[in-house]
């Protein structure tokens, strides 16, 4: 049976979907079990998924401009 | 390549000038009329057009990947100017290198990986890192989570709080998480935030997490598991009424 604090040592190679069958079902009979880990999973699922949805950073429109300047450069030199 | 851009670029960069030229901010580009004809293309059809001398596909490239581009850069290097010349670096070997680029892998792996390699050396150069296989193993000592938390046995002794959301649009969209959120991120040592950014961030697979920053597999486990650990930990400090992390 694992412990609480194995389950949150597992619990990235859990949502990674890196562990073993054996290791995934003793995994989902502690969480099937015990409230605290099953919320533990589901605040480290939550907060992966909250970066993803981040906003991406902006490029600096001096840049973008800087990089049609050089685009513009490469095309005439290749003619 | 000519070397006296710098001054030229920035003395350029007015807004009348970025109409005139059709550039505006990528988080505008509803209506935009140069961006609008690219947006529903591919990568790869692009890269076709940009071959052929397209401005407006270069553009749409650019528009795409510039801000993951920046990101990842900003993952090698500190400095913000060095990453936008490191960023500018990469388009320009991005061009050099398009008649090469026999789309054996997607273009998006291939211009990171050039942003990778032209950031490594830069950063090599100038004695700003070490590598990332170094870092990897330096924070590795403590337990992700306070031992304290766990009685003898392994069992909660200081159980986790619900949170009053624990979706993740809800997460991302609260100014107050997110912003907990980016800066437990900014907090993390290097090989963490790394790791962090691409797979959760960016949404990479981790075996291209470990070609781009030339780490093991265990390693980008761990370091992937700290970083998770340390942000949810701040988020759940924030919850519980503002303790600082």
């Amino acid at each position: 049976m694992l412990t609480c604090r194995e389950i949150t040592d597992l619990v990235t190679e859990y949502a990674e979907g890196n562990l073993s069958l054996l290791d995934s079902i003793r995994f989902h009979m502690h969480i099937g079990m015990c409230r605290s880990c099953r919320r533990y999973v589901r605040q480290v699922k939550a907060t992966a998924g909250a970066l993803g949805l981040l906003p991406t950073p902006e490029m600096p429109p001096e840049l973008e401009l800087e990089l049609v300047r050089r685009f513009e450069s490469w095309k005439r030199a290749r003619g | 390549m000519d070397h006296h851009v710098e001054g030229k670029w920035r003395s350029c960069a007015k807004p009348e000038n970025i109409e005139r030229l059709g550039m505006r901010s990528a988080t505008k580009t509803a209506g935009d009329v140069a961006g609008a004809p690219v947006a529903g293309l591919d990568d790869s059809e692009l890269v076709r057009r940009v071959r052929a001398g397209d401005r407006t596909a270069f553009t749409g490239l650019v528009r795409r990947h510039g801000g993951a581009l920046l990101r990842l850069a900003r993952v090698f290097v500190h400095d913000e100017a060095v990453a936008e010349e490191v960023v500018q670096d990469a388009w320009m070997a991005v061009l050099e290198g398009l008649d090469g680029f026999e789309g054996r892998s997607s273009f998006k792996t291939w211009l990171y990986r050039i942003l990778a390699n032209r950031a490594r050396t830069r950063a090599t150069r100038e004695g700003r890192t070490v590598p990332f296989s170094a870092l990897a193993g330096v924070d590795d000592g403590a337990p992700a989570l306070d031992p304290e938390r766990f009685d003898d046995a392994g069992a909660w002794r200081d159980p986790p709080v619900g949170w009053t959301d624990e979706t993740p649009e809800r997460l991302a969209l609260a100014a107050e998480t997110r912003a907990v959120m980016e800066s437990a991120v900014a907090a993390l040592p290097p090989a963490q935030r790394a790791v962090l950014v691409l797979r959760d961030e960016d949404g990479l697979e981790a075996e291209e997490i470990c070609n781009l920053l030339d780490i093991t597999v265990t390693n980008q486990r761990v370091l992937l598991h700290r970083a998770r650990t340390h942000v949810r930990q701040a988020i759940e400090a924030h919850m519980r009424g503002g303790s600082r992390c």
